[in-house]
């Protein structure tokens, strides 16, 4: 029997090629996290040599720290692969919509609306994601295929059984399906396959000096959206990202690590759950991700 | 190290979340914060001891109910294996969702409460298991500190559950001992059982072997014609997929169903790299001598190795919809690729998982078991279920609401 990591993948590169066969136009969102950087390493083996029959997604909520930036466009350069982008400042302005209130704002249920644009927009009726089921107990229920409304909405009690691996991807027009090829990856195994194949990732996952203010224990990076108050107490820490979300509510850990054995080693160490640490957002209330999928969030 | 995925059968009275949480618990695999937000679920409730049953209830309304309603997957792993635990309810009511965790297993944990013995329930369990084409099964008995870990109790459990063996398809039962409460015999073997001479479960579950179907005649079926559109790769045609069943060499003599047209591989691919054979579970890319017309869906077989071929077949019906099967209605069949119209030409007989007998039924609705004949308006190419599950399994689909209606297993 293979390795756990080959089987991973394996299971990767079937969903990715069942997407492309079962949909007119997919899109594969990518975040230029991780985990959407494993996606695009897994859609190379899956496709190659000829294109993806997909083009890439980025949702830019404007919140986004440069260097994620600069590794998105490089890496759709050095691959040749399309990349459309939606603005979260667009869909701001289009439907004249609130920040969220409050210190460190998250534009995760904004970025719904410019998703859902998107979608619209390019008729894509599948989006390939990078979720994980082991990120949170509402996705620890989610379909690899998982059927989504004219509004973008998760309904959990509608959701199809899957049986073995026989994904049916048949749908409505207007309705579209989310399809998590990692989702049986957890953030380790995620870590040990960048190692196994020297994937390249930001520089933001690798220790580095950063001026942060210090928030009930976490540390939330100064830039252009966050600027310290004459109460904050500022540090100039070594810190690397766990994940890689919006600058204003992703907080930075505390760590020297600067190779992946190193990273991996912390990540085996640590007590805390990957969102408990670095998501500002998620601890609201103990069905925030429950309640944001069901309005179309990822 | 590879994964074993498992299914935890039995309900919240039994002690299954509970297991879970244990087995979660013991091997460091829950975070402090998560332990957090459990402590504040529990509240003052447990007297300050954290109930690990709440691990496993991921939804607003299960946490509102008490009860797992959707199948969860869970994700655990020691220095010796990566196992992902398809944790699925054990109420009558969702007895298709229990399908669908067990389809995705290859073990299945049965929980008995030791107080209660073999029940209705646990016998519901072990033939959906053993339906699903599961081969090895735990029998987990559970509450052992209710009963003093008597040994008698211990065993006139196990006899009763041998005695119904004979009836269901698992190649190696093991009985084990435990308390999921206490954590007895479940990471280590508990010295209330001194009379236990077997395995605590995850050491167990740690080098258990899950015979793969590598040896099985070899199946293969197109699911993407890989073929760009640049100069560079100009002749390149190549039929990605999975490796169902068996292995294939470059040299192969395969033949191409439905057409029939016989031809040669002349070369493999796995993730871009040429390699001289692939095996059952790997995604790889063939190459073939002859410049044939060839889709997805296809099968490429060895040219001795031919599947059955059929348009009428008799199969396990699975009924996973509100709606009742509907007799004078089409319906789609995806078998792996190839997706076929089918019509349900008679009801045979029902399975009642209750008392493991058959009885003649008119309908099928939701939960059902059933044996049914279909029809398909183009010949599948298939195996039985029990020889190749791979290429014995479909789904059916509605062809006007598009949900996954059944599950299909090929007799």
């Amino acid at each position: 029997m293979n390795d756990y990591l080959e089987q991973l993948e394996d299971e990767a590169i079937y969903i990715l090629r069942e997407t492309a066969a079962q949909f007119e136009k997919p899109a594969l969102l990518f975040s230029g996290g991780k985990d959407s950087i494993v996606l695009i390493h897994l859609a190379l083996k899956a496709f190659r040599p000829a294109k993806f029959p997909f083009p890439l997604v980025h949702i830019d909520t404007g919140h986004n720290f440069p260097e994620a930036l600069a590794f998105r466009d490089k890496l759709v350069t050095e691959i040749d692969e399309k990349l459309i982008v939606g603005y979260v400042e667009d869909s701001i302005k289009k439907y004249n919509l609130k920040e969220t209130q409050g210190r460190f704002p998250s534009r995760n249920a904004l970025q719904t609306y410019t998703l859902l644009d998107v979608i619209q927009a390019n008729e894509f009726d599948a989006c390939i994601g990078g979720a994980r089921r082991d990120e949170e107990k509402a996705r620890a229920k989610e379909r690899i295929f998982s059927v989504r409304d004219d509004f973008g909405q998760w309904e959990p009690k509608l959701q199809r059984p899957e049986l073995w691996n026989i994904l049916n991807g048949k749908i409505h027009k207007g309705h579209n399906v989310r399809v998590f090829p990692i989702s049986n990856w957890t953030e380790l195994d995620v870590w040990n396959y960048i190692k196994k194949h020297k994937i390249e990732l930001p520089n933001l996952y690798f220790s580095h000096e950063r001026d942060c203010i210090v928030h009930q224990d976490k540390l939330v990076a100064i830039s252009d959206f966050i600027q310290p108050l004459p109460t904050d107490v500022v540090v100039k820490e070594k810190v690397r990202y766990r994940t890689v979300g919006d600058m204003t509510c992703t907080a930075a850990v505390p760590s020297t690590a600067s190779t992946i054995d190193e990273i991996i080693a912390e990540i085996i160490e640590t007590s805390i759950s990957e969102r408990g640490q670095t998501r500002l957002d998620d601890q609201l209330s103990e069905a925030a991700m429950e309640d944001r999928k069901k309005q179309g969030y990822f | 190290m590879n994964t074993l995925k498992f299914i935890t059968a039995g309900n919240v009275d039994d002690g299954k979340s509970t297991l879970i949480g244990r087995l979660l618990y013991d091997s460091n695999s829950i975070h402090t914060d998560q332990l957090g937000i459990l402590q504040k679920q529990t509240k003052a409730s447990q007297n300050g001891e954290i109930d690990l049953s709440l691990i496993t209830d991921g939804l607003r309304a299960e946490r509102e109910q008490g009860i797992t309603i959707d199948v969860a997957y869970k994700y655990f792993s020691t220095d010796k294996r990566k196992f992902i635990i398809a944790d699925a309810p054990g109420h009558e009511q969702y007895t298709r969702n229990m399908i669908t965790g067990a389809s995705n297993a290859d073990l299945i944990i049965l929980l008995v409460d030791a107080r209660k013995g073999i029940t209705e329930q646990t016998k519901r369990h072990a033939s959906i298991g053993s339906l699903m084409g599961i081969k090895k099964a735990v029998v987990a008995i559970n509450k052992m500190d209710l009963v003093n870990f008597s040994e008698n109790v211990f065993e006139d459990i196990k006899q009763d559950f041998e005695e119904k063996r004979a009836e269901l398809n698992y190649n190696e039962i093991i009985y084990i001992p435990v308390s999921a409460l206490q954590g007895d015999n479940i990471v280590e073997k508990s010295e209330n059982t001194p009379w236990y001479t077997g395995e605590a479960i995850l050491p167990y579950l740690e080098k258990v072997e899950i015979s793969t179907n590598v040896q099985s005649l070899a199946r293969f079926q197109v699911q993407w014609v890989i073929r760009p559109k640049d100069d560079a790769f100009h002749d390149y045609r190549g039929y990605a997929g999975l490796v169902l069943s068996g292995s294939y060499h470059v040299g192969d003599k395969v033949k191409i169903l439905p057409t029939g047209i016989e031809s040669e591989i002349i070369k493999i691919e796995r993730h871009q790299k040429e390699v001289e054979k692939a095996q059952a579970g790997e995604n790889i890319v063939l190459h073939l001598k002859d410049n044939i017309d060839i889709s997805r869906g296809d099968s490429i077989v060895k040219v001795s190795e031919a599947p059955q071929e059929a348009n009428q077949l008799k199969t396990w019906l699975c009924w996973f919809d509100n709606t009742p099967l509907n007799l004078a209605k089409t319906y789609l069949l995806q078998h792996r690729f190839k997706t076929v119209r089918v019509k349900i030409q008679s009801i045979e007989q029902k399975w009642n998982i209750n008392e493991w007998q058959f009885s003649p039924t008119e309908e099928v609705r939701l939960n059902d078991i059933t044996q049914v004949n279909i029809k398909t308006n183009q010949a599948l190419f298939f195996d039985a279920f029990k020889e190749i599950p791979q290429n014995g399994s479909a789904i059916l689909i509605d062809e006007t609401t598009f949900n996954t209606v059944g599950a299909c297993m090929f007799l």
